[in-house]
C-alpha cells in the first residue's frame, strides 16, 4: 500500500494537492488541425553570429528560428549561403532521388521484398542539405533516417538496396535491419537500431581526430525522441568538457512513434535551448528550408574546424508518415497535419527558389523526377538480381559466425558445423557453404 | 486451498473465452488497474496509442491518463522512476518496447531495484513487473531479437518470467504485479499471436485452437516458480519455456517420443522439485532455449540437473540453443533453434 500523508498534516496543512502533468499534443485522429501556435519567424531576421563566437551569443537562436527562404521564394539576410545555381540544382537532384527510392523501397516492402523500412518525407533536407555543407571525409554517425546523407554522398543504389533486401550482394552479409547500412567508404558509420547511442560515439571520433590533429570533424543526427536517452547527455557533456570538433544535429520531426516531442520535454523549452545549459553553441533551424539547414551546419562545421566548439542544432521539422512500414499514424494523430505543416515541404521549397531564380522551371522538375524513378527502378532490378528477403537464405552458413570476433574460435566452429549439417537436412542434401 | 487447485478451478469455471497473447496481457493490466489504485502502466507508446505490440491497447483510455501514460524514450528513466514509484509504495508496471532496449536500464534494475530491499534492510522495496517483448522470429534483426533473460537470472534480487500461452500470460502477470519483488516479464514476441511449431514456412497457427487460450474472465493467479507439465512421458524430460515450449511440443508430437516437457514459465526463483522429479523418473534431459548458448540459462539449468540428479542421468545432458552470435536479420531461420536442431539433439539422447 502506497505511502499516504498522515491525517492529521492532511486535515491541518493548508497544502494544495499535487497534480501529475501527462504531455498531450494538440491534435488526435479527426481532429481539425491548427498549427497557429507554432512560432514562424520572418526569413533573413535572424542574426548570425561569428563561426568562432563564445557560445553564449548563440542563445537568442536558441529560441529563435533560422530561415533564408521567404514566401516569396527569395532567399534573405545574414544565414543566406549564397550557394550557386549548379550546387542548388545538384541538391535538388539528391532530394529528387531520395525521395524515389524512399518511395520505391516502401511499396517493395508492401510487396513483400524485404521485412522493414523507413522513409524520410519532409525531412529530407536535414540530412541532404546538412551533409552537402559538410567535407566528404567528415565523419558522419547518422540515425536510421539519414538515407539522405548517403545520398549526397554518391552512395551505389545499388548497394543500398541490396541490404535492404539482405540478399547476397549485401556487404554487410544479411546481418542488420533493412537501412541499417554502414559505408565506411564514405565517412558513414554503422547505424544501430538503438536509440541515441551514435551521439557520444561521434564526440569520441571527434575527440580522437583532435588528438591526433587530424582535420576531419564528426557530425551525429539524433531524433528529438531519442535525446530523452542518457547518452545524449553523455555526448553534450563530453562534447563541452573536451571542446570537440563535433555537430549534434537534432531532428525534431515532432513524433517518436506515437509519442509526440512534448514527451521529450518540448512543451517547456527548445531543444537547441538544451545547448545552453551545457555551454555548447545553439542553433535553432527550420528543417524544411534547405538553405538554412545548409547555412546552419557549415556554420557549424566551420566553428568546429576552428577548434572554436562543438554546436548542438536543431532541425525543426515534421515527420510526414508513419515512423516505419510497422507503424501507421492514422492510430494517434491528425492526418491534418502534414497538409498544416506551417513550413512547407523541403523539395517544393527550393524548387520554387530555383524557378524564383529564373534557373529551373516545372518541366526540367518532371524530368527530374522521371529520371530519378527511372535510376531507383534500374537499381532495384539489378539488385533483385541478387535475390530478395524470404527467397531462400541467400548467404552461406558460415558467415553467421564469421566476425563475432577477428577469429573463430572453437565453440563457434562447432556451432558452424552444427549449422551446416542442419543446412543439409533441412534442403535435403542441398550444397553445404 | 493449494495454488494449483485454484488455478484449475479458474480454468473450468470461467466461460469460453479465446483470447491471444495481447489480449491476455491487456486483460491482466485492465484487472490489475481496476482491483489496485496502485498499479501505474507506463512506457514508449503504451499511452493513447496502446503500445508497438497493442498489449496496452484501451488502457489510458478506461483508467486515465495518470494510470496509464507514455514516457519519454530513456529505459533508464522508465525504471529509475518505478524505483522510486516503487519507494512511495505503487506498484508501477513499464513497459520496454524490445528487451533489446532495456540495456541504458541495467543500472537503475541491477544495483537500484534489485537491492534496495536488501540495502535498507526492508525499509524500502521496488515492486515493479518490467514487461518486455523478447524472442525473434519476426525478421527484427539484432536489435528486435534478442532473449537477454540470463542477464537478468544472474542478479540476485530479480525474478524473471516468461509465458509461453495467454492463460498463463495473464495468471502470471497478476501474479508479477502483486509480488513484492522487481519481476522481469520477458512476452515472447513470435507467439503474441499464436503458438509456433519451428516450421517458419508453414502457415501460422492462430491462439484460437489452442487449449490454453481460453481464458478465463476476472481476477486469476498463476504462482510464479511453478513449472506446468505440457506433455508427460517417460522418453525423456524436456526443459524449455516462452516460444521454445511449443516448438519443442511440435517436435516431438512429430516424432512420436513421449516426453516429459516442463514449461518453466518462472526461471527465477525456478520450480526445481519439479525438475528434479521429472529426471529422476525420466533420467534423460534436454534443455532447450532461443537465447545464446554461453552463460544461457541452460547452463544453469544443466548445472542443477547435473548436481541434483546424477545418480539418475543415463544420458550427459543436451542443450538446444540459438548460436552465439548476434541474432542475424536474413539467416534468422539458420539462427533460430528449430526442429532440426532439436531433432537431432533428442535422437542422440535417446540412443544413449
Amino acid at each position: 500500500m502506497a505511502d499516504r500523508p498522515d491525517a492529521d498534516r492532511e486535515a491541518g496543512a493548508n497544502k494544495p494537492t499535487l497534480r501529475l502533468h501527462v504531455p498531450e499534443p494538440k491534435f488526435r485522429p479527426g481532429d481539425t488541425v491548427d498549427f497557429s501556435h507554432i512560432q514562424v519567424s520572418e526569413p533573413g531576421k535572424q542574426p548570425r553570429p561569428d563561426e568562432a563566437c563564445d557560445a553564449r551569443e548563440t542563445a537568442p537562436l536558441c529560441h529563435d528560428l533560422i530561415r533564408v527562404l521567404g514566401d516569396d521564394n527569395r532567399a534573405h539576410g545574414p544565414w543566406d549561403p549564397k550557394l550557386d545555381p549548379d550546387t542548388l540544382r545538384t541538391m535538388l537532384g539528391h532530394f529528387a532521388l531520395v525521395r524515389a527510392f524512399d518511395e520505391r523501397m516502401f511499396r517493395g516492402q508492401r510487396q513483400g521484398k524485404t521485412s522493414f523500412y523507413m522513409k524520410c518525407t519532409g525531412e529530407e533536407a536535414t540530412s541532404v542539405a546538412a551533409a552537402m555543407a559538410l567535407a566528404s571525409d567528415d565523419m558522419v554517425f547518422p540515425s536510421y533516417r539519414q538515407q539522405g546523407v548517403l545520398i549526397a554522398r554518391g552512395y551505389d543504389l545499388v548497394e543500398m538496396i541490396n541490404q535492404i533486401y539482405s540478399n547476397k550482394g549485401d556487404k554487410l552479409k544479411g546481418r542488420q535491419l533493412p537501412i541499417m547500412y554502414s559505408s565506411r567508404e564514405h565517412s558513414f558509420f554503422s547505424i544501430s537500431g538503438n536509440l541515441a547511442t551514435q551521439t557520444p560515439q561521434a564526440v569520441g571520433w571527434a575527440m580522437a581526430s583532435a588528438i591526433r590533429g587530424d582535420s576531419r570533424i564528426a557530425a551525429t543526427w539524433v531524433g528529438e525522441g531519442s535525446t530523452a536517452e542518457g547518452d545524449f547527455h553523455s555526448a553534450c557533456t563530453f562534447a563541452t568538457v573536451y571542446n570537440a570538433p563535433v555537430i549534434l544535429n537534432v531532428i525534431n520531426n515532432q513524433w517518436a512513434i506515437s509519442s509526440f516531442s512534448g514527451f521529450a520535454g518540448a512543451e517547456r523549452t527548445t531543444f537547441a535551448a538544451r545547448a545552453l545549459g551545457y555551454g555548447l553553441a545553439g542553433l535553432r533551424v527550420d528543417g524544411n528550408d534547405a538553405l538554412a539547414v545548409y547555412a546552419a551546419q557549415r556554420w557549424a562545421a566551420n566553428r568546429a574546424r576552428a577548434n572554436a566548439g562543438p554546436t548542438l542544432i536543431e532541425y525543426f521539422t515534421y515527420r510526414a508518415e508513419g515512423h516505419s512500414t510497422s507503424d501507421d499514424p492514422a492510430g494517434y494523430r491528425s492526418a491534418q497535419e502534414r497538409e498544416e505543416w506551417p513550413l512547407g515541404d523541403p523539395i517544393m521549397r527550393l524548387k520554387n527558389h530555383l524557378i524564383a531564380l529564373g534557373e529551373w522551371d516545372e518541366e526540367r522538375q518532371e524530368a527530374m523526377d522521371r529520371e530519378a524513378a527511372e535510376r531507383v527502378k534500374a537499381a532495384t532490378k539489378e539488385a533483385e538480381k541478387n535475390g530478395i528477403l524470404g527467397h531462400g537464405m541467400h548467404q552461406p552458413f558460415r558467415t553467421m559466425f564469421e566476425d563475432v570476433f577477428e577469429e573463430l574460435p572453437w565453440h563457434l566452429k562447432e556451432q558452424a558445423e552444427q549449422a551446416t549439417r542442419e543446412r543439409l537436412i533441412k534442403f535435403h542434401g542441398g550444397r553445404p557453404q | 486451498m493449494s495454488a494449483e487447485v485454484k488455478e484449475s478451478q479458474a480454468a473450468q469455471s470461467g466461460t469460453e473465452r479465446r483470447l491471444n497473447m495481447i489480449e491476455a496481457i491487456n486483460d491482466a493490466l485492465d484487472i490489475m488497474l481496476e482491483r489496485d489504485p496502485d498499479v501505474i502502466v507506463m512506457g514508449e507508446d503504451v499511452g493513447y496509442f496502446g503500445g508497438v505490440f497493442r498489449c496496452t491497447a484501451g488502457l489510458q483510455k478506461k483508467h486515465g491518463k495518470t494510470r496509464v501514460f507514455d514516457t519519454p524514450i530513456s529505459e533508464c528513466g522508465i525504471i529509475g522512476v518505478a524505483v522510486g514509484m516503487g519507494a512511495y509504495g505503487l506498484r508501477p508496471v513499464p513497459e520496454i518496447q524490445f528487451a533489446d532496449y532495456i540495456y541504458p536500464g541495467l543500472d537503475q534494475l541491477i544495483s537500484e531495484a534489485a537491492r534496495l530491499r536488501y540495502r535498507s534492510a526492508t525499509e524500502y522495496i521496488a515492486p515493479m513487473t518490467v514487461r518486455s517483448p523478447f524472442g525473434g522470429g519476426i525478421f527484427g534483426g539484432q536489435t528486435h531479437s534478442q532473449s537477454p533473460e540470463a542477464l537478468f537470472t544472474h542478479v540476485s534480487g530479480l525474478k524473471t518470467v516468461i509465458p509461453s500461452t495467454p492463460y498463463d500470460a495473464k495468471g502470471l502477470l497478476i501474479s508479477c504485479i502483486e509480488d513484492n519483488d522487481p519481476v522481469i516479464f520477458f512476452e515472447p514476441k513470435r507467439i503474441y499471436n499464436g503458438p509456433f511449431s519451428g516450421y517458419y514456412d508453414k502457415p501460422a497457427e492462430p491462439w484460437k485452437r489452442h487449449p490454453q487460450s481460453v481464458v478465463p474472465e476476472g481476477y486469476y493467479k498463476i504462482p510464479l516458480g511453478k513449472a506446468r507439465t505440457v506433455t508427460e512421458g517417460d522418453a525423456l524430460t524436456v526443459l524449455a519455456y516462452g516460444t521454445m515450449v511449443h516448438v519443442v511440443e511440435a517436435v516431438c508430437r512429430e516424432k512420436g517420443v513421449e516426453a516429459d516437457i516442463l514449461d518453466l514459465r518462472t526461471l527465477v526463483p525456478i520450480d526445481i522439485e519439479a525438475i528434479e522429479a521429472s529426471v529422476e523418473r525420466t533420467g534423460k534431459c534436454l534443455i532447450v532455449h532461443e537465447a545464446t548458448r554461453t552463460s544461457g540459462f541452460g547452463a544453469e539449468l544443466s548445472a542443477l540437473v547435473t548436481e541434483r540428479c546424477f545418480y539418475h542421468l543415463e544420458a550427459p545432458v543436451e542443450r538446444v540453443t540459438g548460436f552465439d552470435t548476434p541474432y542475424p536479420h536474413s539467416l534468422e531461420w539458420a539462427y533460430f533453434p528449430g526442429p532440426v536442431r532439436i531433432g537431432e539433439a533428442i535422437d542422440k539422447l535417446l540412443k544413449d
